[in-house]
C-alpha cells in the first residue's frame, strides 16, 4: 500500500476508537498535544496484570489524518505486548509504516508519546495503591 | 450532479464561457502586439484593450485613463503601495494598513519596514475582521503618505466600511488604497463617491482569466503618481512596461461587462445559497461558529469553526468537496490562518476552520450533497475526537495543562 492508502485506510477506518474508565487501576491513560497546536491524542491502555502484557488499547484523537492514522496504528501494535515492548515502539517506525512526509513528522512523535505517558499513567497508579495497600497493612 | 463540487470561489473562478468565447481569437487570428503602432495587427489588438479597460473602469465608476493592466492583484497591490511609497518618500515615511490584509500588502509593508526605513502601523481590526474609521483616523501621522485597507476580507469575507475610510484619508490628505479583488462584482464600488485613490483588482476572480490584473490610479483630486516597479518599453504611461496580455485583457474586460449586468440578482442567489448550506450546517451540528461579519459579509462566503474538528482531517473526510481551511496542516508554512488569528479567534478554533464560497456555477443540489456530506463526516470525527468527548463531560479544556509541542 502506498502512503496515502495506509493512512486513509486508517483514517476511513480508524481501528480501536473509545475510551476506557480511566480511573480503573488496571487503566492507564496518556493525554499528548494541545488544542491550539492543532493536535490532541488520548490513548489508553488496559493491562492483564498477571501477565504484565496490554491487553487492550483505545484512542481519540483530534488531529490531521497524519495524526488520526499514527494513533490507530500503535493501538494496533501495542496490543499483546508487553510494557517494555510497548515503551520501545520509536516514532521513526511509525513515520516508516505510514510513510509520513518531513511536515507529518510531529504526529508520530505525539504517538510514541501516548504510549509512554499511558504506561507511566499506569505505572504510577499501581506503585500508589501498593503504597497505599502497605500503608493498609500497617493498620 | 457531478463531483467534486467547487466551493473555493475564492481561490479562483472557472472562465465563463461567453468570456472565453470572446478571447478565443486573441490567441490565434487577432495577435498583434497592443504596442505596435505602425500597422493594423496593432491597430487592432489596442482597439481591443482600450474597449477592455473601459469596460472594467466602468464597474468602479472610473474613467480609461486610470486603469493600468498588470499580471494580477499581488503586482497590483505590490506597485500600488511599492510606487507610492517610492514616489512620495520625501512627503512622509509612514504607512497606516491592516493586520488581516492580504500577504501582497502585508509583506510589501514588511519589505519597505525592512529595507526602505519605513514605519508602518497595522490597524487591529474588531472580531468580525471589520476596520473601524476611528482606528484609521488615530493611526493616521504628518508623515502618513498611504492608507491601504481591503474592500472584503478573502478568508472571512467582511466587507470593510470604504467609504467612512477614504473620507477620513481625503480630509487628511492621505492616499487610500484598496484591495478589492474579493468584493469587485459581489458589492457596488464607486471610487468617486467612495473616496478611492488606487484600487487592485484581478480577473479570475470574476471568471476571467489567470494571469490578469489591473491598477486603478486617479488622474484627478488628486492626480496620484507612482513609481514603476517593471521597467522597460513605457507601456500603461510609463507606470508598467511589458507588452499586453491582449487575450486576457478582453477576457477580463467581458468578465466585467458581464458582472456589472448580472450583479444586482447574481448576488442574492449567492447568497440564497450562502445561507442555506449555513443553516443546513449549523441545524444539523452543535457548536459550530461562524467567522466574520454576521451582516457585512460577500454574499459568497461562508467560514466556519467546527470545535473539536481539525480542519484537514475534515477536508480529507469530504475529499469530493473542494474547500479550504485555516487550519495549520493545510498551509505550505504549517502556521494557522493569521486573519483568524488576528481578528481574536482562539487558536483551538483556528484550526477547526473552513472556508466554502460558492460561485456563479453553484447548484442548489451541491448545497444539499455538500451540508449531508459535511455533517456526517464532522460527526464522525467528533466522535473520533478526545476534545469532544471531554467538552460533553463537562471539563473546561481551557483548564487542562496541556503538553504543547
Amino acid at each position: 500500500m502506498s502512503y496515502k492508502q495506509k493512512v486513509l485506510d486508517h483514517y476511513e477506518n480508524p481501528r480501536n476508537v473509545g475510551s476506557m474508565d480511566k480511573n480503573a487501576l488496571n487503566v492507564g491513560t496518556g493525554l499528548v498535544g494541545a488544542p491550539e497546536c492543532g493536535d490532541v491524542m488520548k490513548l489508553q491502555v488496559e493491562i492483564d496484570e498477571l501477565t504484565g502484557t496490554i491487553k487492550d488499547a483505545k484512542f481519540k484523537t483530534f488531529g490531521c489524518g497524519s495524526a488520526i492514522a499514527s494513533s490507530s496504528l500503535v493501538t494496533e501494535w501495542i496490543k499483546g505486548k508487553s510494557l517494555e515492548e510497548a515503551m520501545s515502539i520509536r516514532n521513526t517506525q511509525i513515520v516508516q509504516e505510514l510513510s509520513l512526509p518531513p511536515i507529518k513528522i510531529h504526529c508520530s512523535v505525539l504517538a510514541e508519546d501516548a504510549i509512554k505517558l499511558a504506561i507511566r499513567d499506569y505505572l504510577n497508579k499501581k506503585s500508589k495503591n501498593s503504597h497505599l495497600n502497605k500503608e493498609d497493612s500497617k493498620i | 450532479m457531478r463531483l467534486p463540487i467547487y466551493l473555493d470561489y475564492h481561490a479562483t473562478t472557472p472562465v465563463d464561457p461567453k468570456v472565453f468565447q470572446v478571447m478565443a481569437p486573441y490567441f490565434t487570428e487577432i495577435f498583434g502586439n497592443a504596442a505596435s503602432r505602425s500597422h493594423e495587427f496593432g491597430w487592432v489588438s489596442e482597439a481591443a484593450v482600450e474597449n477592455a479597460r473601459e469596460q472594467i473602469s466602468k464597474l468602479i465608476g472610473a474613467i480609461d485613463k486610470e486603469m493600468i493592466f498588470t499580471s494580477g492583484a499581488t503586482e497590483s497591490d505590490n506597485l500600488a503601495i511599492l510606487g507610492a511609497a517610492e514616489m512620495y518618500k520625501d512627503k512622509g515615511n509612514h504607512i497606516v494598513t491592516s493586520s488581516i490584509e492580504h500577504k501582497a500588502v502585508l509583506d510589501a509593508c514588511h519589505f519597505l519596514q525592512s529595507a526602505k526605513g519605513f514605519e508602518v502601523s497595522f490597524v487591529p481590526t474588531d472580531i468580525y475582521g471589520q476596520v473601524h474609521p476611528e482606528e484609521i483616523a488615530k493611526a493616521i501621522t504628518n508623515k502618513t503618505i498611504l492608507v491601504s485597507i481591503m474592500f472584503a476580507n478573502n478568508e472571512i469575507g467582511t466587507i470593510n466600511p470604504i467609504a467612512e475610510i477614504g473620507k477620513i484619508c481625503k480630509e487628511r490628505g492621505v492616499l487610500f488604497h484598496t484591495d478589492a479583488v474579493q468584493a469587485i462584482g459581489k458589492v457596488p464600488i464607486d471610487v468617486q463617491s467612495m473616496g478611492i485613490d488606487l484600487l487592485s483588482l484581478s480577473a479570475h476572480k470574476i471568471y476571467g482569466p489567470k494571469g490578469v490584473g489591473a491598477l486603478y490610479i486617479r488622474r484627478k483630486n488628486p492626480r496620484v503618481r507612482l513609481s514603476p516597479m517593471i521597467f522597460g518599453g513605457g507601456h500603461e504611461r510609463g507606470v508598467r512596461s511589458g507588452t499586453l496580455n491582449v487575450a486576457g485583457i478582453v477576457g477580463f474586460g467581458k468578465a466585467c461587462e458581464i458582472v456589472q449586468k448580472i450583479m444586482p440578482q447574481e448576488s442574492i442567489k449567492l447568497k440564497q445559497l450562502r445561507d442555506k448550506l449555513w443553516n443546513g450546517i449549523k441545524n444539523g451540528l452543535d457548536e459550530v461558529y461562524l467567522n466574520g461579519h454576521p451582516v457585512d459579509r460577500l454574499p459568497n462566503n461562508l467560514n466556519i469553526s467546527f470545535a473539536y474538528i481539525e480542519g484537514e482531517a475534515l477536508m480529507m473526510g469530504m475529499k469530493e468537496i473542494a474547500v479550504s481551511s485555516g487550519s495549520a496542516c493545510t498551509s505550505a508554512s504549517l502556521e494557522p490562518s493569521y486573519v483568524l488569528k488576528n481578528i481574536g479567534v482562539g487558536e483551538d478554533l483556528v484550526h477547526t476552520s473552513i472556508r466554502f464560497s460558492v460561485g456563479r456555477f453553484t447548484t442548489d443540489e451541491e448545497i444539499d450533497y455538500t451540508i449531508t456530506k459535511v455533517i456526517e463526516t464532522a460527526k464522525k470525527l467528533r466522535e473520533l475526537s478526545p476534545l469532544y468527548e471531554m467538552a460533553k463531560e463537562g471539563i473546561n479544556l481551557k483548564t487542562i495543562d496541556w503538553t504543547a509541542h
